[in-house]
């Protein structure tokens, strides 16, 4: 045996130990993600294929292809979720934008106002656009009393109502990895741009834009999973016409007081997010989204 | 602090051995000013005269009762639900039967208790309308509320089908006594959802709660909505334009029942029985507008005829109504909930 050897086998042992070692500092947060993560997915898979009768059925399958609603309630969440998000998108973006070209100091102000509403509890932020937008409500009684309409306008109850709700406490989560990703981005790659004689447009579209797109994608990301699970802010807005599958999942409890009933429309919904996250990472790179792989 | 921890240990468990020597009950209620109300009337009163310490407890319906029954770790031993769904728990073997040997039902309104619940309270549910919209000539039965041609303006409907197809089908033409014969089918079911599809268009929401009743009516987010007495009466001292009719109401009930395997199952049925009196439900609407099951109450002289007037168990107002069919809501509801779920997703 060489003294390479030796040496070889020696770092291989250091290598080992070093694993083991990391591998024992992150246990306990392995031992979490076991116990509140894959344990409880792994029952609720388990609970969908058990029937009304307590025997392996899969009759809770059955019926969300058998009935229409489940079909068309699935078709709802994911076409609330697709628009919210691209209207966080849209709102987001071009503040996120003009966030970054502020000196820190302002910027650092605006982002305290964009937190600001995470400071208010979630049931009353979305009360509070119930009070503004009804019949009745603040909206429509000015829009009324300065002669802008005439008859009030339906703003909420129905499907606008749940966006505009969805939308206001979805946008930090978008403005946040955007703007951060903004940050990041080097000024002078878009000084470098017209120096080479880029327009503005051009600059900002062919440098600037790209750079800024895993923050993008991260927050639209989020916002899109976030939106697909949501259930006070519909339920309260949505004036019962705008059934989210988070939604029936309660109603399934209720009316068939049976976890199996409720527990195969939350598989489904998995499965979906997954398969929506799979299709997404066809077109981005998931993995840049956390920074790595530039 | 360690002596502390001793202390309030062995204070624990002397308290659990006394009580192991008294009797004791562990009553489930929906908490609120509704769980205030019968711990004011019926709870307090009967402890005090029966000895039996009661503990409460707020919690979520049958589901928590499933769930204690089927691992085995019953800790209610009488829980406060609706009338349909404890029918529907019954049903499910949830439910110890109740012996009226021990409880007297011989006052009781008729269809106000069952095998395994005995009623508590009796509620109404009624069409109630905006003052300011209509003056005090609102729609005076179910016909008038899906006319929209004679009433015209928004509805709120319910957004379950619990008591929401007896009301389409009676606006439909089917006479009262006739309106479960005509939803025992899968047709009958689809003509009162018709009725309601037809009405679609004007209803402008669906409420899924009796706060959210009230508060569409105190907001006047719509004209008239369907919905509880007492959450009505409650928006009216609140100074919301809201008035309503018993007229063609739907008679339904709050009910007790014994969870299967409660602990103090004895102790929970002679609990029962007294708060059944006459003498604990006459009490009851002094603190909520819910009349009471036991049709003695209305004798003691405790409840005045101008607090009676207003009550859905009166018998003047009860005569009105169409009481709910339990049987119906058992052998029904799933099926006629997610045929309401289709319609409602259109």
């Amino acid at each position: 045996m060489t003294v390479t050897d030796l040496n070889a086998s020696g770092l291989r042992r250091d290598d080992r130990i070093e694993r083991w070692r990391l591998f024992g500092l992150a246990s306990p947060a392995l031992l979490i993600v076991l116990v509140i993560l894959v344990i409880p997915v792994g029952w609720l898979f388990y609970v969908s294929f058990i029937g009304a009768d307590g025997t392996f059925s899969l009759e809770n399958y059955e019926r969300m292809i058998k009935r229409r609603s489940y079909a068309r309630i699935f078709q709802t969440t994911f076409e609330v979720s697709l628009i919210t998000t691209g209207l966080c998108i849209l709102i987001g973006y071009p503040l996120a934008y003009f966030m970054s070209q502020l000196p820190l100091k302002w910027a650092n102000l605006c982002l305290i106002t964009v937190l600001l509403p995470f400071w208010t509890s979630l049931l009353v932020r979305t009360y509070a656009w119930l009070v503004l937008l009804q019949r009745q409500g603040l909206v429509n009684d000015w829009g009324i009393s300065l002669g802008l309409w005439e008859e009030p306008i339906k703003m909420v109850h129905n499907l606008t109502g749940t966006l505009i709700g969805m939308v206001h406490i979805m946008l930090p989560f978008l403005i946040l990895p955007v703007y951060g990703a903004m940050r990041a981005i080097d000024r002078d790659y878009m000084k470098a741009a017209s120096n080479l004689g880029a327009s503005p447009a051009r600059a900002f579209w062919t440098v600037f834009f790209p750079l800024s797109t895993p923050g993008l994608f991260a927050g639209a990301l989020m916002v899109f999973i976030l939106c697909l699970g949501f259930f006070v802010t519909p339920a309260v807005l949505g004036g019962g016409k705008v059934i989210l599958v988070s939604m029936q999942i309660v109603s399934n409890i209720e009316l068939f007081v049976n976890w199996g009933a409720a527990s195969a429309l939350g598989v489904v919904l998995l499965m979906l997010t997954v398969g929506a996250l799979w299709i997404a990472s066809r077109f981005v790179r998931l993995e840049q989204m956390t920074g790595g792989g530039h | 602090m360690r002596k502390t921890i001793t202390l309030t240990v062995a204070a624990a468990l002397l308290a659990t051995t006394a009580l192991a020597h008294d009797k004791a009950v562990t009553i489930a209620s929906w908490g609120g000013s509704y769980q205030e109300a019968q711990s004011k009337a019926l709870f307090e009163p009967a402890e005090a005269n029966t000895g039996v310490k009661v503990k409460q407890e707020t919690y979520g319906g049958m589901a928590d009762v499933r769930l204690q029954v089927s691992s085995g770790q019953v800790t209610f031993d009488i829980v406060v639900s609706g009338s349909g769904s404890a029918a529907r728990a019954a049903a499910e073997g949830l439910l110890e039967p109740l012996d009226y040997n021990v409880i007297d039902v011989s006052n009781f309104h008729t269809g106000l208790y069952d095998d395994y619940c005995v009623g508590g309270d009796v509620f109404s549910v009624v069409a109630a309308w905006n003052t300011n919209t209509y003056g005090e000539n609102g729609p005076q039965n179910w016909a008038d509320f899906f006319d929209t041609g004679k009433f015209p303006g928004t509805r709120a409907y319910r957004g379950t089908v619990s008591g929401a197809l007896e009301p389409a089908l009676m606006a439909d033409g089917v006479a009262p006594e006739d309106v479960y014969a005509v939803l025992d089918s899968e047709a009958g079911i689809e003509r009162a959802i018709n009725k309601i599809r037809e009405l679609k268009p004007n209803i402008a929401v669906f409420w899924t709660s009796g706060a959210q009743q009230a508060q569409l009516m105190k907001d006047g987010e719509v004209d008239m909505t369907t919905g509880w007495n007492g959450r009505f009466d409650n928006a009216k001292k609140d100074g919301g334009k809201v008035s309503y009719t018993f007229n063609q109401g739907l008679l339904d009930y709050d009910c007790f029942a014994i969870p299967k395997g409660a602990p103090n199952k004895d102790t929970a049925m002679a609990f029962l029985a007294e708060i059944s009196k006459a003498e604990y439900q006459d009490d009851l609407p002094k603190y909520i507008t819910y009349g009471p099951t036991n049709k003695a109450a209305y004798d003691t002289g405790e409840i005045t005829a101008e607090v009676a007037a207003g009550l859905p168990s009166s018998p003047e107002n009860s005569a009105k109504q169409l009481p709910i069919s339990l049987e119906w809501y058992a052998k029904w509801e799933t099926i006629a909930a997610e045929m309401y779920q289709d319609m409602l997703t259109e």
